[in-house]
């Protein structure tokens, strides 16, 4: 039962997917909410521009999207300096550039879910509201936000299974450094890329594939219970 | 309370332009589906912008597209009870109920246990909306709306998703909030027997426009509102007072300018004023006292008006002592009897036609077997 056990450079790979992927859901989590908002709520000249612009990573090549995000958001590109200089955060081979190309790649399946749950929010809800008192903000905070926590669970599960098998536009932008930017995905390819390591791409897939299990089960589990406390009818 | 209303706006096709100004008490937009009554409310909570027009209520002026003002719903202090309730899902009765505690004043008026008890709607607070009646939603959602202490109170046919018990079962809570609560009211509705049971004042709307406003009892004995107001359910309304319980035969009667009422026994102190509609149909005339007779109210007057019609059917209006009565006859029998303005006549009325339906005032239950029929 030797083989199980993994080595410490695999436990090294799968706590950094885990990191990569978690700070990918929060962090992308209220820009896909104002995204979603103004795609759903939204009448303003650029909607279907927006949209297509957002659903893009889904559809581009993840190399292209690697690309782009190296091109912007690397040491001489015009974000990239721009957030290094005056915030310190530093993108190009760092640990942070690996949550940004996952975020990129799931952010727009995150959207989708979140803009199909707040169009399914009745907007006579959202007046009654208002005749009761309540501004937009407080109508948000108390009466759209806890309807919607379904699309936001299932939005955050998407995105996070997403993360953490994010390859392509990873190792583009961000390359293959053990313990820096070497997520599952990454170190998997690269076991299968040398002899004898057949073993451990073997381990690190089954650890992939506890991990999907157990995010589907923990959204199973909140949707459940989401859609109690709302009892559907 | 004053009530001014002076809009014009356009939906599509339909076009809205009403003006009116009406007190407090309950003021009842009457009129058919489609005829604009819910966007005459929209536009007093400011759920719709008008194209044109003013809105205030009392001093508070909350639209005048003149001075390109318009104060949004939320500052309006209006509440608003929708036709489909439009409890929040996710909260339970109780929150639903405290909802607008956080914006409304702080101090005296409307106090959450008194609301509870006056819609009795203690034994559902923890309760959650999906797990409610029709009636009962409609009442958590009036209570909703009270406590958010409004200056003013929206209420959208509150009763036309229900059946006729949950309309039953409501009506005594809006009458309790019409003479207890102090709130005026505004009062959407299509069926003239709700309206004639409830409302103060009536405003009567056809194809987006005004057609009649006025006290009650006036706008229904007017014959030549008919087709507005509803001809089947045209009737008039007469105020009387109870004088005499006959407990041998399980009557009560009733004193009015008329004369005097029989009816089935009402669980009603001796004294109390009761209103009471009286339907156009249930009304047979005669043109001398008749006897031998089943019908136990009959009652003299005067033919004071006859409407006109080509049908078959026509109403005449009579002048009993001050109370106005409308009988709906053939147009042959109006010919045979030679009925004409100042004709002297005997109304008669089964006592059974006159059932809680027709009554309205602090009344507990009705006995007799028409009223168990009536309260399934």
């Amino acid at each position: 039962m030797d083989w199980i056990s993994l080595s410490p450079e695999e436990w090294t790979a799968v706590r950094l997917s885990i990191r990569v992927a978690v700070v990918a859901t929060l962090v992308g989590l209220p820009f896909g909410l104002l995204v979603a908002l103004a795609l759903a709520r939204g009448r303003f000249w650029g909607h279907s521009l927006l949209n297509g612009f957002v659903l893009l990573p889904l559809i581009l090549p993840p190399v292209v999207t690697g690309y782009v995000l190296l091109l912007l958001f690397g040491r001489r590109g015009p974000i990239g300096s721009f957030l290094a200089e005056h915030f310190g955060i530093v993108f190009s081979f760092r640990w942070t550039g690996a949550a940004l190309a996952c975020g990129v790649m799931g952010f727009p399946l995150m959207v989708r879910a979140l803009r199909l749950s707040i169009e399914a929010v009745d907007p006579r809800l959202e007046e009654a509201a208002g005749t009761l008192g309540a501004n937009r903000a407080w109508i948000f905070l108390t009466v759209t936000l806890p309807l919607i926590v379904p699309g936001i669970i299932t939005g955050m599960i998407l995105c996070f299974a997403k993360a953490m098998g994010e390859f392509g536009a990873t190792i583009t932008f961000v390359s293959n450094i053990p313990g820096e930017t070497q997520t599952l995905p990454s170190a998997i390819y690269t076991l299968t890329q040398v002899p004898g390591g057949d073993a451990g791409a073997l381990r690190l897939t089954i650890v992939s594939v506890i991990i999907a299990m157990l995010a589907l089960l923990a959204s199973e589990l909140m949707a459940r219970y989401a859609n109690r406390r709302l009892e559907v009818e | 309370m004053t009530l001014t209303v002076d809009i014009r706006h356009r939906l599509g096709e339909f076009r809205l332009d009403i003006r009116f100004e009406t007190a407090g008490g309950l003021v009842a937009l009457l009129g058919r589906s489609g005829s604009g009554k819910t966007s005459i409310i929209n536009t007093i909570a400011g759920l719709i912008k008008p194209d044109a027009g003013f809105v205030s209520v009392d001093d508070m002026v909350l639209v005048d597209t003149e001075r390109q003002f318009f104060v949004s719903p939320h500052l309006r202090r209006i509440g608003y009870v929708f036709q489909e309730g439009r409890l929040f899902p996710h909260l339970t009765v109780r929150q639903n109920l405290l909802y607008g505690r956080w914006f409304a004043p702080r101090g005296a008026g409307t106090d959450f246990d008194g609301v509870v008890d006056l819609l009795g709607i203690g034994a559902l607070l923890e309760r959650r909306p999906a797990r409610l009646s029709g009636g009962e939603k409609q009442r958590v959602a009036i209570g909703r709306a009270l406590l958010a202490k409004p200056r003013l109170l929206l209420m959208d046919e509150p009763l036309a998703s229900l059946d006729e018990a949950r309309k039953a079962e409501i009506l005594p809570y809006i009458e309790k909030l019409r003479d207890q609560a102090s709130v005026p009211i505004v009062y959407v509705s299509h069926s003239i027997s709700e309206v004639a049971r409830l409302a103060s004042t009536i405003v009567l709307v056809s194809e987006g426009k005004l057609a009649a406003v006025g006290p009650t009892a006036q706008i229904m004995h007017r014959l030549d509102l008919f087709p507005l107001t509803g001809r089947a359910e045209a009737g008039a309304l007469v105020e009387a007072s109870v004088e005499r319980h006959d407990e041998q035969f399980g009557l009560t009667e009733l004193r009015s300018r008329a004369g005097l009422w029989k009816l089935p026994r009402l669980d009603v102190p001796i004294g109390v004023r009761l209103r009471l509609r009286v339907r156009a149909r249930d009304v047979m005339i005669a043109t001398s006292p008749p006897s031998d007779l089943s019908a136990l109210n009959v009652l003299g007057g005067l033919v004071s008006d006859i409407g006109s019609s080509h049908g078959a059917i026509v109403e005449v209006r009579l002048d009993c002592g001050g109370d106005v009565l409308i009988a709906r006859l053939t147009r042959y029998s109006v010919q045979r009897l030679g009925l004409a303005r100042g004709t002297r006549v005997y109304a008669l009325i089964k006592s059974v036609a006159l059932d809680r339906r027709s009554l309205s005032g602090p009344i507990r239950g009705i006995s007799g077997a028409d009223a168990a029929a009536d309260e399934v």
